[in-house]
């Protein structure tokens, strides 16, 4: 690992003023230590937030959940507030990658890194999040922008992950047995009004299926997807799945989420 | 006393090991030590044009820089492959130089280039990095199927074919092919591993300036083996002036058997900067460098009648030797893998032929089973389709073609001394309730699953030694093994042995039996190897041999303590010597009841005479001392045996393929200590579980390893497994007075085909190859469903 200057500032504003294009945020780790060791990544400084309390912690309002970014994986999975108001909140943080992975990861880091089959991603599009910064609010489907990108400029830090709680929601995940990332990770989740159905790992970039989402609108039941099609065109293919298998997976996990919602 | 062998006793390594108390290669550090970093190819296959390392030795904290150069000046030996193996046209095998720097040309990614010594490990990586070599690529050939039609990348290696051979009678084959009823025939692949040890190889090198001795201290199965090739092929020093210790091993499954590149340019390397070298092996460089496992391509056929007996069998296989072949890289896909593809039956004609290809890739050795699991693999494929495509019963077609007297004289090399095959398949069948398989499918069904039941039978030759045998095989030197039993004056005993344990529990299986021979508690009594400046010469531990000839060595020298001790106390009793029983550790004289214990006798040996009675112990003609030492060389291999049954259920939607129910009876002759044994049967099943459903060694086109981290290389974990049922039946080996056979290979070797065979059975007969991931299984499942409905 090349040196680098460490901070652990306390507040927000400390983390933001040392913060530069050759800087990076540690939150778990989970990401940046081994890009770093890898040779992968290299900073001239590595700013922790771990210490900046007011970035961690859960609360529950009416309509919503706010996740701080600090918050660890394992405490959204136990926590209680979280499993009664979005249960499926809870199972996904739950599963993802393994114990060791849970004590450390944060829901900032991960959607900061916005890695094509990271899970949070799709919890925040189904469950039409608004990621608050210390500069602004963004809504989910604005802030995932690419692989690997995201709409944070440089500097910026998430804060706080707010979740609209829905009337049901499930996650199902196919996990890359290695890794056990999402190899299809989809979110489904019902409102008031509409249904999300939000798929990750199966492309560049976490997104919405317009099409699934749409049926389960006007009828929200196994039945209204049953036998449509999900086109593996613009998919992902690599050794660990093929565009045609996640199309399948794409399909029968959402029918599986809706089951268990 | 109540005998200690065949009781489970708690493991004595235990409490250091789950302390964290072990002591492993990379736990040592010698004052003024500098740490090594290699730079590796990055290229599969490339002319090395130029290597600059100015700027590097400009870097700070850097001690010096090494390349291929220096280390040929030097005239620094290479890695060696031990066994030479002809071809069927009576050639030799065809091995290219493997220097321990590349020099002219790279031949896998991850091959080292140079090495780099710093003050600091990140000063050595910074100073690695400026090492400024130019490479010219060329096209490398990675497919091994496609190797022979590819350009040589070794010179003087024509079609990139190390060797072309056969074993078996090619005619006798073909007349016992035209009397068949039905021919049944595999295309397999056996699928490349990546060994995984959890320790990551390391070594750390201490040279003594004045007394000119380096001191390796290095992560090897068989640390005085190392020794020798280091000093007769490397000519890094002489023997007497290396020591090699091996201290605690994280693992090794074969993939520490070779004295690889890293250790040989460290320890000559110390000589040349005069300072201590630390090197340990990241995660990545264990990928691209330890050797692999498997990787055969295999077409092989089993004539049959239609009555299900078999008549003969014919195996043509691709070997993937990698870029150099090593210590067992030759003999891994011929004696080892050979003579057992033929499995637990009476054939009476058969062949093996085998090519042995080298690639762009990692070198391929020795991994656990060592070419015993390809060949049942390949046995067991065929029986299994020879079962359906005759409409039989997979366990009764096998019944069928088991030996039945013993000794078993195999078709192709073995004779096999004893073995039960019948017991073992019935009393497989009785623990997994084969009979109750069609009303747990008919279950599985109508949940919408497919569920599918495996057998396998096996048998292999192991516990690798017999002298004459392997020398006959092509091995470059006699297998035996050494032990040496010190009894120290005040009655604690150490005993010497050159097999080293890196897993296998040594330190309490063979304090087991030298108790049981001596009569102390086991609690005296400590197993020392690993360090060639303790102990007599001995050849490590590898092939299932350490209990089978090491262990037998110890209980030799047992032996001869106890028959010097019995001198001993014939005279201290005043008694004639065959008047002595030696009984729980006690010379008693039969008349008198008069006795001296073990340790009174030792005592003696080295403390002769008292004030008041100047009368020596010690008999005319013994001398003083009681130090015994004894090397066995066994008349066979040992062939431990057993039947396998799996039980797996498939997701037809994912593909998902779960492991239900897992049984394994296996004879591994007179068990020693049956947890510790069962422990290894759990490792090695799971390993094969592995092989047969998760690992998948990727390189692609240009041989870049595209598994080389956790991240993408699926290693099974405990989820991934049912609780094993495990059974055993005995036949005594009769090759060693113990009666004991191997075990350690036995689980990696049975389960991949038992698993394949569950999994295809539950795929209707449709063959996929390993590892049979999710997506390859949800593939087959689709194409059965589009021939049901056809049907329908
Ligand atoms: C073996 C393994 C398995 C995994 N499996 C899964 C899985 O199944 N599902 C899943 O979703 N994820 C998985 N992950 C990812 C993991 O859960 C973490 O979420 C992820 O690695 C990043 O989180 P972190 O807190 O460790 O961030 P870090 O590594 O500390 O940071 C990641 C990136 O985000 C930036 N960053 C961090 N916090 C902030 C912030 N508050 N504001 C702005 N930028 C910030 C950092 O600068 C850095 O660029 C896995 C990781 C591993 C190593």
């Amino acid at each position: 690992m090349k040196s680098f200057n460490y901070h652990a500032p306390k507040d927000v504003k400390d983390a933001s003023k040392l913060a530069s294009s050759s800087s990076a945020f540690l939150a778990g780790g989970m990401t940046t230590i081994p890009s770093m060791k890898l040779g992968l990544a290299s900073y001239k400084d590595v700013i922790d937030i771990k210490n900046i309390k007011k970035l961690s912690g859960i609360k529950v309002s009416g309509k919503t959940v706010t996740i701080g970014a600090t918050t660890k994986h394992v405490e959204v999975a136990t926590s209680k507030d979280v499993k009664k108001a979005i249960p499926a909140l809870a199972k996904l943080a739950g599963n993802i990658g393994d114990a060791q992975v849970r004590n450390r990861g944060t829901i900032g880091g991960s959607i900061s890194n916005n890695d094509p089959s990271a899970c949070y991603p799709s919890a925040c599009m189904a469950l039409n999040a608004v990621i608050h910064t210390n500069k602004r609010k963004i809504d989910a489907e604005k802030f995932f922008t690419g692989m690997f990108e995201t709409a944070l400029k440089s500097g910026e830090l998430v804060e706080a992950v707010e979740f609209q709680i829905p009337e049901k929601a499930d996650y199902q995940k196919h996990p890359n047995p290695a890794s056990r990332y999402a190899i299809i990770g989809v979110f489904v989740a019902k409102h008031k009004k509409d249904v999300n159905v939000a798929v990750t790992g199966a492309k560049s970039c976490v997104y919405i299926d317009k099409d699934l989402s749409k049926k389960l609108s006007s009828s929200f039941s196994v039945s209204a997807i049953e036998g449509s099609e999900v086109k593996s065109s613009g998919m992902n293919s690599d050794m660990h799945a093929s565009a045609e298998y996640r199309a399948n997976l794409v399909s029968l996990y959402a029918k599986k989420a809706v089951e268990a919602c | 006393m109540a005998s200690l062998v065949g009781s489970r006793v708690e493991r004595k390594e235990d409490t250091r090991f789950l302390q964290g108390k072990g002591r492993y290669t990379a736990d040592i550090n010698i004052a003024n030590q500098t740490y090594a970093v290699f730079v590796r190819s990055p290229h599969a296959r490339a002319k090395i044009k130029s290597v600059d390392t100015s700027k590097a030795l400009k870097s700070s904290g850097v001690v010096g820089v090494l390349t291929g150069k220096e280390i040929a000046e030097d005239k620094i030996g290479g890695l060696i492959a031990g066994w030479a193996i002809r071809s069927e046209d009576g050639s030799e095998m065809k091995v290219p130089a493997n220097p321990p720097l590349a020099k002219d040309l790279a031949n896998f990614v991850g091959e080292p280039i140079a090495v780099v010594f710093a003050e600091t490990l990140d000063e050595a990586k910074e100073g690695a990095e400026k090492v400024k070599v130019d490479y010219k690529v060329l096209k490398a050939v990675v497919d091994p199927a496609e190797a022979m039609k590819s350009d040589a990348i070794h010179d003087g290696v024509d079609k990139n074919l190390c060797y072309d051979w056969l074993l078996g009678d090619r005619k006798a084959v073909d007349e016992a092919f035209s009397k068949a009823d039905k021919i049944i025939k595999v295309d397999l692949i056996n699928n490349r591993l990546v060994p995984n040890a959890m320790e990551p190889r390391a070594c750390v090198v201490d040279y003594n300036t004045a007394s000119e001795e380096i001191t390796l201290y290095t992560t090897s199965q068989n640390p005085h083996l190392s020794r020798l090739v280091m000093s007769a092929f490397g000519g890094v020093a002489p023997e007497n002036k290396l020591r090699v210790v091996a201290p605690d091993v994280g693992g090794g499954f074969g993939s520490k058997i070779n004295v690889y590149n890293e250790e040989i340019v460290c320890s000559w390397a110390s000589k040349k900067i005069e300072r201590p070298i630390k090197w340990v092996a990241e995660r990545t460089e264990s990928f691209l460098t330890d050797t692999h496992g498997r990787d055969h391509v295999t077409h092989a056929e089993l004539a049959v009648t239609n009555d299900g007996k078999f008549l003969g069998f014919k195996n043509e296989t691709i070997a993937n030797l990698g870029a150099y072949a090593r210590v067992f890289g030759t003999v891994t896909p011929t004696y080892l893998f050979g003579p057992c593809a033929t499995g637990v039956y009476v054939i009476p004609a058969a062949y093996s032929n085998v090519k042995a290809v080298y690639t762009n890739t990692a070198p391929v050795d020795a991994y656990r089973g060592a070419g015993r699991p390809e060949a049942t693999y390949t046995i067991e494929r065929l029986v299994e389709k020879a079962a359906m495509e005759l409409g039989m019963d997979k366990t009764e077609i096998r019944m069928k073609n088991f030996p039945t007297q013993f000794p078993f004289k195999q078709t192709l090399v073995h004779t096999v001394d004893s073995g039960d095959y019948v017991a073992g398949l019935e009393k497989a069948k009785q623990m997994a309730d084969y009979a109750g398989f069609e009303a747990r499918r008919k279950k599985s069904e109508a949940n919408g699953k497919l569920r599918g039941i495996g057998v396998s039978s096996y048998f292999e030759a192991c516990g690798i030694a017999p002298s004459a045998a392997v020398m006959s095989l092509g091995c470059g030197v006699g297998l035996w093994e050494s032990a040496e039993v010190r009894f120290n004056p005040t009655g604690q005993i150490s005993v010497f042995t050159g097999a080293h344990s890196h897993g296998q529990s040594h330190d309490t299986t063979f304090a087991q039996i030298a108790a049981d021979e001596l009569g102390v508690p086991m609690e005296n009594i400590d197993v020392v190897h690993g360090d060639t400046d303790k102990g007599t010469f001995g050849m490590g531990t590898y092939g299932s041999r350490s209990l089978t000839v090491g262990g037998i060595a110890i209980v030799n020298a047992c032996k001869k303590i106890v028959a010097k001790g019995k001198r001993v106390a014939a005279k201290m009793l005043e008694v004639n010597e065959d008047e002595i029983e030696f009984k729980d550790g006690e010379f008693v004289a039969l008349k008198s009841n008069k006795k001296k214990t073990i340790g009174e006798v030792a005592f003696a040996c080295y403390l002769p005479g008292q004030r008041d009675e100047m009368k020596s112990p010690i008999p005319e003609g013994d001398e003083p001392g009681l130090i015994e030492s004894s090397f066995f060389d066994p008349a066979n291999f040992s062939f431990p045996a057993g039947s396998h049954i799996c039980e797996v259920e498939i997701d037809p939607d994912t593909g998902n393929v779960k492991v239900e129910k897992y049984t394994a009876v296996d004879d591994f002759g007179r068990i020693v200590n049956p947890m510790i044994v069962e422990g290894q049967v759990h490792g090695g099943i799971a390993q094969g579980i592995g092989q047969a459903l998760h690992e998948n060694t990727q390189y692609d086109e240009t041989g870049q390893l595209m598994t080389a981290s956790y991240m993408d290389y699926t290693m099974p974990r405990a989820d991934n497994f049912p609780e094993f049922n495990l059974g055993f039946t005995c036949t005594h080996a009769t090759s060693n007075p113990l009666g004991v056979k191997g075990c350690g290979e036995a689980g990696a070797i049975a389960s991949p085909p038992t698993v394949m065979n569950a999994v295809i059975d539950a795929l209707g007969g449709q063959e996929i190859s390993m590892p049979a991931t999710a997506e390859k299984v949800w593939k087959a499942c689709k194409s059965m469903k589009k021939s049901n409905a056809k049907a329908a």
